[in-house]
């Protein structure tokens, strides 16, 4: 994420300023808006990775209906969105709706983002008028007939949308109101964490409980008797913070949500979202059928011999290196996508300023066929994973073949 | 309008820092990373000989088993896949020493100075094997090396040791040189290479294999390590028995 | 015609230990730096994951993860009457290639030199006199002294994890460890690795002989650690896969689980790999790097301009690069004028084999790690009285158990036949209970005035080029040295109740086919006196200020450790001094 220096700012401000929008004077606007924006993320859907332009948008955003195409939210005139009033903005990052009036998909989080203020937003809007206009004009929906009408929002909205502002809980801390405002709002935990119903809306009885999407399981992240009900504060604000902690090491997609997001808030702001988190609590995981005795046996035998060197014979692995596969927790999670994409293809933890390492798991696919993956993953997850369920022959076919479709 | 090359473009962008083992790149940022391994080893299967004759086949096949000979408790060189080996070898890379400095000019220089002939090995067993059993259909009666009784092979490949055989082309001490090189390679290499089929090498000694941990076995003095070899491909308790 | 680059404030030849070291230091100044390797980017998961690293014939019997002699190669003679010829496949040495040089594939064994061995010119002809060394022994001091780079030493051990036991705190003798160590401000990182069954009872008969045994100064973890870069590493699990394999689980110290995360954070740090360097540019007076030459893998050269030249690309290659590019006057061993090329060594190494009782013994050979095992260093340097025995040098030895390995452990007892049943029968009956370490006789070897490297006037490598030339041979100092170390060495496997100890003793004439570790030295040394070395003691070319070159090239002689510690702490000097001084007025360090 790039910090615009001060002059730049002060000049951009000053030649893009439209009608009703921050002046050259609101520093502290821009800057808050710059750290909304981290916060938000936007970044990660705006800004294609190593792109030299940031927030021109060209990213494709992989949904379950298709594809959708991030658009430019840099100031240029023509292509991006330096012609949108404040108002515009503001109705499309809380209320879904395009500045033609048409409803936006909700691969734009606006049902979080809904949580935002309207000066929240107006910040952000002063954040992004000091980005570089660059000219980029993409064409956003991709999606196939019939989702790709986007009348169709319509009815999504009034299922799934409840445009409202944040609300604190007086009963609560200032803390906890702070880290629930930013899991709720800008953070949009949920759009990951959440399951969804087949329209894609938030099952919101089961919030923060585990999905899949893009391939990965962002897994349970409820405490109580959920996956992280062994985690403290502290385990939660490290990981946010540094993609490390000594449970477990952000991957995948959530390397991003460190990397641009989390990593760049402030240490008593991640803090707090882990205070709100380590209060969302969630139900233990339906035990699973116990596993198949000779598919353990085989499965314990690999782990043995391959998998022990890093995660040691106890599965607890060595702390902010090699994930303790007790608590990690996408290896309990029901679907494990996340499991079978690690072992077949390995995967690079993310680094950040605090811990740079980025351990990788090697991958193990072209070593170990279906039948022996099965067993393995079965039993880290029978033995490790807290009784999850048992991965079949079958199920590391398909995630096999599906990890051969696909380009990220 | 956004045009489909910007879209591919765009996606090739996440495939950026990934590095190659053969091509220049630059590296900045970030610590690359693809999936899938760099260099995961080839893996030799068994099927028909890939370097070797027929004939070829039957005198290595005859030779590694008098190298190694079989005996009650551990196969010999052949059921052991020595010579297996030794053809994907000499069909690879080590055959026609890729990789090594083949400028010339080829001078003969002192012991200390290393091999110079621009020789390889696949021409060293060619002809080393050739001339073998022409030196047995030679001094045995039209009988070739693989023909002969094992005392008799034995004899014979003590002479080549000891020096008091000429083969054609090739030299004789160099080609058995070779041999007690490369017989033991493949009795103890990993079985992706060929040989040491079921680890029978790595059992008869009590080497582990490919394991990694020995944490709790280092201060474990005095006391055989008792766990069965494992290699790249693993071992049979690897694939789940049936009910 | 080379393509010019946009100028960078310093290129960096070779992405090894060195190289990584003053990357990083020169990115964190500030400075616009691009390394250039010639070799591929390595790392961890990708290249030698714990579930192919462990394999003997890929790495240890072709060794792939070196340089193929194909790209580039030396000459090689005993002595200057012979005509050099190639060496077309490695023996005696194994130069490393790729990110992370010799680093990735290292035992990690992790020394510090001996105080005396630093002046060491000074001190023997001190103790016994100018007669005492032989003939055209052309031995010198460095030019710095031990106490200058005990802060570089300490940086690097803690840079690494080092796991070992300090012998002397500040002067104060400590119980355990090296009682001969130089003192170091304080102790290592973290505490010794665990020992097996061999070296628990190598160092219990050295103690009843009257040594004082210590663990070996290790580079792999005894337990996880976290360096001052924030980098992190993993315990070490003993694997028995560690000299001339990757570690597959982060417990090696390497430039790429010490350095490089940290290192690539930095906007201001590009690599190039693949890119083979093949001149350093100077302008017309000579004076003055401009930049360098490259070759990518498509065959383009491309200029890389910059204002200051690190090379740090391997003890000869060092040297070649620089007989190439015309810096520095080339040694002539006959005239014995020039300083490039002169001073050249490797190391004087060599075993004993011991056979016990198999039904009271059993070692588990293949529990390892390339630094664990106990040593004793009564031997070393002028650490005794060389009066009596008429040599100079030493080395430390020790029971260092770095593998068991089968292709290469099957020792036999000799005059076992080399093939057949007996010979089978008898590799079955003694693997578990011999004993052969993977690093015996650690001797040194000093420097001579017949001993260099030059470049090659016949063969030539694949751009055309002269392949470096060297020229060495073992001199009587040496062989002395070793009979008399290796003798002392065979007592304590005698004392330890083996039934039978065979000695292999070094001897010369050198042989190029051996394998004798890759510590060659030397070649562009460092020195108060331009007419006898090519560096001033912060490792800058006399010649061209804007040059500098790390690696054990500096080193006017080797002792008898392990060079890569004394590399390592070399190149902390050698940044620090860019960093205080020559930034802030760049120009000639030392006027001599």
């Amino acid at each position: 994420m790039r910090k615009a220096p001060v002059i730049a700012v002060l000049i951009a401000a000053g030649a893009s300023a439209g009608p009703g929008r921050a002046g050259p004077q609101d520093f502290s606007s821009i800057e808050r808006g710059r750290y909304l924006a981290n916060a938000a993320d936007c970044g990660s859907c705006h800004t294609v990775p190593g792109s030299d332009h940031p927030f021109s948008g060209g990213r494709p955003i992989e949904t379950p209906f298709g594809t959708l195409v991030a658009p430019n939210i840099t100031p240029d005139r023509e292509t991006g969105i330096g012609d949108w009033t404040d108002d515009q903005f503001d109705a499309a990052v809380r209320h879904g709706r395009a500045r033609n009036g048409g409803r936006l998909y909700p691969a734009m989080p606006f049902p979080y983002y809904t949580r935002m203020s309207r000066k929240d937003v107006a910040d952000i809007r002063a954040y992004l008028d000091t980005i570089e206009p660059a000219r980029n004009a993409v064409r956003v929906n991709r999606l196939p007939f019939p989702v790709n009408i986007r009348s169709s929002m319509a009815v999504w909205d009034e299922l799934y949308f409840k445009p409202d502002e944040y609300h604190a809980d007086t009963s609560k801390s200032a803390e906890w109101n702070r880290g629930a405002y930013l899991v709720q709002g800008p953070g949009h935990c949920g759009a990951c964490h959440t399951p969804k119903s087949w329209l894609g809306g938030d099952k919101t009885s089961e919030a923060l409980r585990g999905y899949t999407l893009q391939g990965w399981t962002a897994p349970d992240i409820t405490s109580g008797k959920g996956a992280l009900g062994n985690w403290s504060v502290d385990d939660l604000a490290i990981y946010l913070k540094t993609g490390h902690n000594r449970n477990a090491a952000a991957a995948g997609l959530m390397s991003e949500v460190v990397s641009l997001s989390t990593s760049q808030m402030t240490d008593a702001d991640v803090k707090a979202m882990a205070v709100y988190l380590k209060d969302v609590s969630g139900p233990a995981a339906e035990a699973a059928a116990s596993p198949d005795k000779n598919v353990w046996a085989a499965g314990k035998a690999i782990y043995q011999d391959l998998c022990s060197s890093c995660h040691t014979s106890d599965g607890k692995g060595v702390a902010n290196l090699f994930p303790n596969l007790s608590e990690a927790a996408t290896v309990s999670a029901k679907d494990p996508a996340t499991v079978l994409r690690v072992i077949l293809q390995g995967a690079q933890s993310v680094a950040t300023d605090r811990e740079p390492t980025g351990p990788t798991m090697p991958a193990f696919g072209w070593q170990l066929n279906d039948a022996q993956i099965a067993a393995v993953a079965t039993y880290v997850r029978s033995d490790f994973g807290k009784n999850a369920p048992s991965v079949s022959e079958a199920d590391v076919r398909k995630a096999r073949s599906k990890l051969a479709a696909r380009t990220n | 309008m956004m045009h489909r090359r910007r879209f591919l473009i765009s996606a090739a962008l996440w495939f950026a820092g990934t590095t190659s083992l053969t091509r220049a790149s630059v590296i900045q940022g970030h610590v690359p990373w693809a999936p899938y391994p760099s260099s995961a080893p080839h893996i030799e299967r068994p099927g028909p000989w890939q370097f070797f004759t027929a004939d070829e086949a039957n005198a290595i096949e005859a030779i590694v088993d008098r190298i190694i000979p079989p005996d009650p408790q551990t196969p010999g060189g052949k059921d052991a896949g020595c010579a297996v080996f030794i053809d994907r070898q000499l069909k690879g890379p080590y055959g026609s020493r890729a990789g090594l400095y083949k400028l010339g000019p080829h001078t003969k220089g002192t012991k200390e100075q290393g091999p110079q002939s621009g020789q390889t090995p696949a021409e060293l067993y060619r002809k080393g094997l050739a001339s073998l059993d022409k030196h047995c259909t030679a001094s045995f009666g039209g009988k070739k090396f693989a023909q002969l009784s094992p005392d008799q092979q034995d004899d014979v490949l003590g002479q080549i040791e000891g020096g008091k055989v000429k083969f054609d082309g090739v030299d004789a001490q160099g080609f058995f040189d070779a041999l007690l090189k490369d017989v033991p390679e493949g009795f103890f290499s990993d079985p992706i290479h060929g040989g040491n089929r079921n680890m029978v090498g790595w059992s008869m000694i009590g080497f582990p294999g490919i394991r990694y941990d020995y944490r709790d076995w280092v201060h474990r003095h005095n006391e055989r390590y008792p766990y069965p070899p494992v290699g790249i491909t693993g071992r049979a308790d690897w694939t789940p028995h049936p009910t | 015609m080379a393509r010019k680059l946009p100028a960078k404030d310093v290129v960096i030849i070779g992405l090894g230990w060195t190289g990584s070291i003053m990357a990083y230091e020169l990115a964190d100044a500030g400075l616009d730096v691009v390394a250039i390797e010639r070799g591929p980017w390595r790392n961890t998961a990708t290249d030698y994951p714990p579930n192919y690293a462990a394999d003997e014939l890929r790495y240890r019997i072709r060794h792939e993860l070196f340089l193929r002699p194909e790209q580039t190669t030396f000459t090689f003679r005993n002595k200057m009457a012979e005509s050099a010829l190639p060496i077309r496949s490695w023996g005696s040495f194994m130069p490393p290639n790729g990110v992370g040089g010799g680093g990735v594939h290292w035992n990690a064994e992790t020394w510090r030199f001996l105080p005396s061995d630093f002046v060491l010119k000074t001190h023997l002809t001190e103790r016994y006199g100018a007669d005492f060394l032989p003939d055209g022994m052309t031995i010198q001091d460095w030019g710095l002294t031990y106490d200058d780079l005990e802060p570089h030493y300490d940086r690097f051990e803690y840079l690494c994890g080092t796991s070992g036991q300090a012998g002397n705190i500040k002067g104060k003798i400590v119980d355990g460890g090296n009682p001969f160590e130089g003192p170091r401000s304080r102790p290592y990182p973290n505490p010794p690795q665990d020992q097996t069954f061999g070296p628990t009872l190598f160092a219990k008969a050295a103690r009843e002989l009257g040594y004082k045994p210590f663990p070996q100064p290790s580079g792999n973890m005894s337990r996880a650690y976290q360096n001052p870069l924030g980098v992190r590493l993993g315990p070490c699990t003993y694997c028995g896969f560690c000299e001339w394999f990757g570690c597959g689980n982060y417990a090696k110290a390497t430039p790429q689980t010490t350095i490089l995360p940290a290192l690539l954070r930095k906007s201001n740090f590009s690599a190039r790999d693949n890119s083979e360097v093949t001149r350093i540019n100077v302008d017309a007076s000579r004076k003055r790097a401009t930049g360098v030459t490259f070759v990518d893998t498509d065959g383009n050269e491309w200029e890389q301009p910059a204002e200051l030249v690190i090379l740090s690309a391997f003890t000869i290659f060092n040297v070649q690069l620089l007989l190439l590019s015309g810096i520095g006057k080339p040694y002539d061993p006959v005239a014995n004028s020039g300083v490039i090329g002169r001073n050249f060594t490797h190391q004087t190494i060599s075993d004993v084999t011991s056979f016990f009782d198999p039904a009271k013994f059993v070692f588990n050979p293949f529990i390892a790690s390339g630094a664990i095992g106990t040593c004793i260093d009564e031997f070393n340097g002028d650490n005794f009285d060389h009066g009596p025995h008429g040599f100079v040098g030493g080395g430390y030895m020790g029971q260092i158990q770095t593998n068991g390995r089968p292709i290469e452990t099957t020792p036999v007892p000799p005059g076992t036949p080399r093939w057949g049943a007996k010979w089978k029968k008898a590799v079955k009956d003694n693997y578990q209970s011999a004993m052969k370490p993977g690093t015996g006789v650690h001797g040194s070897m000093y420097s001579y005035r017949d001993v260099y490297v030059d470049l090659d006037p016949t063969y030539k490598d694949r751009f055309g080029r002269p392949l470096a030339r060297i020229t060495m041979d073992f001199h009587d100092n040496e062989i002395k040295q070793n009979a008399f170390l290796t003798d002392k060495f065979a007592a304590i496997f005698q004392a330890m109740g083996a039934k039978q100890v065979v000695k292999e003793y070094r001897k010369a004439p050198y042989d190029v086919t051996k394998y004798q570790t890759t510590h060659l030295c030397g070649g562009a040394i460092m020195g108060s006196d331009p007419s006898t070395s090519a560096l001033n003691r912060y490792l800058q070319s006399w010649d061209v200020p804007n040059l500098f070159v790390t690696g054990a090239s500096a080193f006017p002689q080797n002792a008898g450790y392990n060079p890569t510690g004394t590399v390592a702490a070399l190149a902390y000097w050698a940044a620090d001094a860019i960093r205080d001084k020559y930034l802030k007025n760049p120009g000639q360090l030392i006027n001599a």
